[in-house]
């Protein structure tokens, strides 16, 4: 073989290669972008009123149930979604996650007892939404909560994800 | 007739190239000592192919949308001919192929037929053993119910702990910031495109690295793995003493494999797939959701780390134990096969066989989880219908003492069992322990009453061990 030929060779093995690549970046490139598109789409931080004020009692926790206003139009009933919303005074509300901060299941609210207890691993949380015992590494996340117009509203966020800060 | 059958059988053979192809396969010789030890791969790979068959009649009448599947699984479930069955073949086939991944796992280890030159073998088989995982539990997530709903979103909180882009794939698994439309239907792209080509890839390359380098000899102690000499050593093995694999060898394989089948199809039949749970609505707040038994031991862990650990073990723990199995050949790949002449391997096995059985069992149990509904404690464990006694028993259940203390058998178990406390504990200590709190107890000072505690202190004073009779009469 010649020089000339094995230059030949080598540039129709690197042709191919390379084409094989952006046929690669042709078909690989929409289909990531397509996957990974709904961690952009930007759906929470809308205000949505959860009914009256006169609706809630002082000093009492309930559970509100919520509808995603910008669900994809399949979602059905994954688009509800529920909060443990507090009337703590005549004018101040709270709203907490009912995503426990150690793994995210769903916290109940025992009234009498005045706590919030996960069925996952246990973690408990006093009224005001702080650690009481158990796993969770903090306090209950809060929603944003204001008062218009006599109604309660409230900001929709994402599920909190408890993300380690250190390395 | 025979003879058109052989004739057309012969034209087809020769222009398609069956036996040429797949004949040296099928006769490739095997050690004629491999016996039933050797049938749980074959038995891994029949599960398999029973997930594909079922998985694939499934997807006939399954929708993967979010608003939908639920009420396809209870029409498949309930309705379809044939719908449970499928189902239930589905969820055993996948518990079989979990069990049977782990049977080959221990044998090839305690053989150590990882060793020269199998090292791929292994290490192709450790991927294998990671995806079977996730088809386990991306798979109960398309039983698209409450407890899959969740089961989601603790996925999504275990990934968010990744440090730096741990919110990326929290959203990733979610697929998007809350639970909703586009979370299913990437599972069901997951379990049913992504995961299968994985496997049938890698099933692939593992029989090809079977077949290329044969199927390990049990071992003999004292035989020792030499890379210089072990090929010409097995070859000539296989010369003198090996047999075809089909059929003196591939028989077992054949009436194993059957026995799951038929053991697979009996718990389809009689027990049935797992009963759905509730809708997928993320707002009806009791929800109680629990991993299937293969990841049961898992959630188990997550309970019973300590906090301060946590971030560490959840994120390094895996990562550390797949990287360990995947190098394992690497690190030890000659000498001593014989499990006799390798204690510690035995040790290994039982070690993980014991630690996995016995959070398994604590998984199955939960105590760390309150009992929400526990029964009320009747007049006869309370000992009064009035009195203090009494309403302290009152307090006890409404303050939520109850969900995690036991009385006489009944309540939780998140706390100690508080049945004859008022022998260990008095009065003031009592006080102290219901208005501070303690170790993973929560602290009342501020939610219950002067009267309330005075009440609670009463009743667990009363909780003591009973006398013995001739004491009592003596006392009398």
């Amino acid at each position: 073989m010649t020089p000339d030929e094995i230059t030949r060779r080598r540039f129709l093995e690197k042709l191919c290669i390379g084409l094989s690549g952006i046929c690669a970046a042709i078909l690989g490139i929409p289909l990531v972008g397509f996957v990974v598109a709904p961690i952009f789409r930007r759906t929470t931080g809308k205000w949505i009123s959860v009914g009256n004020i006169t609706d809630y009692e002082v000093g009492k926790t309930v559970s509100v149930t919520i509808t995603d206003p910008s669900s994809l139009p399949w979602a059905g009933i994954t688009a509800k979604n529920a909060l443990w919303l507090r009337r703590v005074n005549e004018s101040e509300f709270i709203g907490f996650s009912v995503n426990c901060t150690h793994l995210g299941c769903p916290v109940r609210w025992l009234a009498d007892a005045g706590l919030f207890m996960c069925p996952c691993h246990g973690g408990v949380y006093y009224s005001d939404g702080t650690v009481a015992a158990g796993p969770p590494p903090k306090p209950l996340i809060r929603y944003d909560v204001r008062t218009a117009n006599g109604q309660v509203q409230i900001k929709t966020m994402a599920i909190p994800i408890t993300t380690t800060t250190r390395l | 007739m025979k003879r058109f059958v052989t004739g057309t059988w012969r034209w087809l053979d020769d222009r398609l190239g069956i036996s040429t192809l797949i004949g040296p396969s099928l006769k490739h010789l095997v050690p004629r000592d491999a016996r039933w030890w050797y049938v749980f791969g074959s038995a891994t790979m029949l599960a398999f192919i029973v997930q594909v068959v079922t998985g694939v009649a499934l997807a006939f009448s399954y929708t993967s949308s979010a608003s939908q599947a639920y009420e396809t699984l209870e029409w498949i479930t309930n309705e379809a001919p044939f719908g449970s069955f499928l189902r239930g073949m589905h969820y055993f086939g996948a518990s079989a192929m979990v069990l049977m991944v782990g049977a080959h796992m221990a044998q090839t280890f305690l053989f150590g037929s990882y060793k020269f030159p199998r090292e791929m073998n292994w290490t192709t088989g450790v991927l294998l053993l990671g995806f079977t995982l996730v088809m386990g539990f991306t798979g109960q997530l398309l039983r698209w119910d409450q407890t899959a709903a969740w089961s989601v979103v603790v996925a999504a909180e275990q990934a968010g702990r990744v440090p730096l882009i741990g919110n990326f794939l929290a959203q990733f698994i979610l697929g998007g910031t809350t639970i909703g439309g586009a979370t299913l239907s990437r599972f069901f792209a997951i379990h049913v495109f992504i995961m299968p080509a994985l496997m049938f890839t890698f099933i692939g390359i593992h029989l090809m690295l079977v077949l290329r380098h044969g199927i390990a000899e049990p071992p003999t102690a004292g035989k020792e793995v030499d890379p210089k000499t072990y090929r010409r050593e097995y070859e000539e093995l296989m010369q003198k003493t090996g047999h075809p694999f089909w059929p003196d060898g591939a028989w077992r394989d054949f009436v194993f494999g059957t026995g799951l089948i038929i053991v697979i199809a009996l718990l389809a039949y009689f027990v049935g797939p797992p009963t759905l749970d509730k809708p997928p609505d993320p707002s009806i707040l009791h929800a109680d959701p629990r991993p299937d038994w293969y990841l049961l031991w898992y959630f188990a862990l997550l309970a019973m780390i300590p906090r301060e650990l946590e971030g560490y073990l959840m994120i390094l723990g895996p990562v550390v134990i797949g990287v360990l199995l995947l190098a394992a050949p690497m690190l030890n790949n000659r000498g001593e096969r014989a499990p006799s002449r390798r204690p510690w391997s035995i040790a290994v096995v039982l070690l993980s066989v014991i630690m996995i059985g016995s959070l398994w069992i604590a998984g199955a149990n939960s105590p760390w989880s309150p009992n929400f509904d526990p029964a009320p404690l009747t007049e006869k464990v309370i000992g009064a219908n009035s009195g203090p006694v009494f309403e302290g028993a009152r307090v006890f259940q409404s303050k939520g003492c109850l969900n995690c203390h036991l009385i006489s058998g009944d309540g939780g178990r998140r706390g100690p069992d508080l049945t004859y406390i008022g022998d260990t504990l008095s009065e003031s200590d009592m006080i102290i322990r219901i208005v501070n709190g303690g170790v993973n107890m929560p602290a009342y000072g501020n939610s219950i009453r002067p009267e309330e505690l005075a009440q609670l202190t009463a009743f667990l004073q009363s909780r003591k061990r009973p006398m013995p009779a001739a004491l009592e009469a003596a006392d009398r």
